[in-house]
């Protein structure tokens, strides 16, 4: 083995380095809604609850899932073409492909490469991010940070769920919160800043918070032993340690977000919260103390809590019902399963 | 910095009454927030934030479920306190 002294490197080679656009921004939100509907009542035929407690916990009226042959790479492609038809990026201009999700069912490969092939982007970095109800925000705040470091010029970000598939429909705590969707957004260069700087974390100590029930290993040997009881793949929650975490943690990243990007609550014309519950979101507003009349996401009346997907789908809803404006100011935060969580403040397309 | 059980409950009440409209005078030791206060365990949590802040304690999630009486938060409030 030679010592450090006898070794040293040859200094001939100068890397080139890339340089991306000064700033960035969304250029355009898209989703899609699988076509079932199911309704609080359809719920209470599998827990013994009602639809007025539903509604009085979380705020949820209906939610969509999806097919029973219908992939998350199926509901990805649907929420990309339509972003990429809103946005006018064609799909050999896509320089890399960001797809948000933890209901994809193979631990590899990933659903991006496919779904870059699907759209005609073959050939684009492709890649799965793993970070729940933050997963939309981390995405865009990785796809920001590549279109203006120079990874990429245009970025599709993709929140997608089929929870319906990793919900145990007898638990009580969650059968009735989560639903199935797809959203997507294009990030891309733009001439002024349009997405704030993202404040976000984790929380490793509360790890076991909202939790697929066992791992995959545990599952296989479980199945070896012929003692597989069917749920251990489905998602438990502490519904009350969620409920803190998510009003009283996430206040004061909301608050940090709006500081690091320079303005305040009153500048917003839009909050777009994930979609877990109504009532953290009714408590979120309280804590930030929100002015009443800046409009407030509520998709998950309709929607359920879709997870990664539910930011850009409530985003898509506003715009298209009008309730917020285009090109107006909007803050949104997801947090989730890890814990993690990611805030920043943009520039709605 | 111990306050009296009185002090504590007057104070857990106006708690409860901002958050639930409850009036402050049901809210008795021997009630039960979720029976006898209509109380959901959602609703429990913000007034054990509250709590927490006024009081000066801190009330872990694991022992929220515990705390079934007013009177129970009561006295938790006063042990912590020390
Ligand atoms: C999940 C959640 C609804 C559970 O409610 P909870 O009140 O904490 O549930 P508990 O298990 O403590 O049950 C409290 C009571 O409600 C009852 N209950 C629980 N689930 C019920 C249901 N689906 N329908 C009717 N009653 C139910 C319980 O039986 C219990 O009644 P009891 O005291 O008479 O036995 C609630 O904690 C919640 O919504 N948390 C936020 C979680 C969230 O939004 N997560 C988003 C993920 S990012």
């Amino acid at each position: 083995m030679p010592s450090d002294s006898t070794i040293a490197p040859k200094g001939t080679g100068r890397l080139s380095a890339t340089t991306g656009a000064q700033y960035a921004r969304i250029h355009a939100v898209g989703g899609y809604r699988p076509e079932r509907v199911i309704t609080n009542d359809e719920v209470c035929t599998w827990i013994d609850s009602s639809d007025q407690w539903i509604r009085e916990r979380s705020g949820i009226e209906t939610r969509r899932w999806a097919a029973p042959d219908e992939t998350v790479i199926d509901m990805a492609e649907k929420a990309a073409r339509d972003v990429l038809t809103r946005s006018g990026i064609r799909p050999a201009q896509l320089g890399a492909v960001l797809v948000s999700t933890v209901t994809h069912p193979y631990q590899t490969p990933a659903a991006a490469p496919l779904l870059a092939t699907r759209l005609g982007a073959n050939g684009a970095p492709a890649f799965d991010i793993s970070a729940a109800c933050a997963g939309y925000c981390y995405g865009i705040s990785l796809a920001s940070d590549m279109v203006r470091g120079g990874s990429a010029e245009y970025v599709l970000v993709v929140g997608v769920e089929k929870l319906s598939a990793f919900t145990d429909k007898h638990d009580r705590g969650t059968a009735f919160i989560f639903g199935d969707g797809a959203g997507a957004a294009i990030v891309g260069p733009s001439d002024h800043p349009a997405i704030g700087p993202t404040v976000w974390g984790s929380d490793g100590e509360a790890w076991d918070t909202i939790r697929q029930r066992e791992s995959w290993t545990h599952i296989l040997n479980a199945w070896e032993d012929r003692q597989q009881s069917g749920q251990d793949s489905t998602i438990g929650m502490k519904g009350q340690s969620v409920f803190r975490w998510a009003v009283w943690g996430m206040a004061p990243v909301a608050q940090q977000a709006l500081d690091k990007a320079g303005i305040t609550v009153d500048d917003l014309d839009a909050f777009i919260p994930h979609q877990a519950n109504m009532r953290i979101i009714d408590q979120l507003i309280k804590q930030l103390g929100m002015p009443a009349d800046i409009p407030v996401a509520r998709d998950i009346a309709q929607t359920g809590n879709t997870s990664a997907a539910s930011i850009p789908l409530a985003t898509e809803r506003m715009l298209r019902e009008g309730e917020a404006p285009h090109g107006g100011l909007a803050l949104q935060i997801g947090f989730g399963a890890g814990l993690v969580y990611a805030a920043q403040v943009i520039e709605l397309p | 910095m111990a306050q009296s059980e009185q002090e504590i409950l007057e104070g857990l009440a106006e708690i409860v009454n901002e958050e639930t409209g409850v009036d402050a005078k049901d809210v008795q030791p021997e009630k039960s927030f979720t029976e006898d206060l209509d109380i959901d365990s959602l609703s429990m949590m913000t007034i054990v934030v509250n709590a927490e802040e006024k009081f000066g304690v801190r009330i872990p999630d694991d022992d929220v479920k515990n705390l079934s009486t007013v009177g129970d938060a009561v006295k938790y409030i006063q042990n912590a306190q020390g």
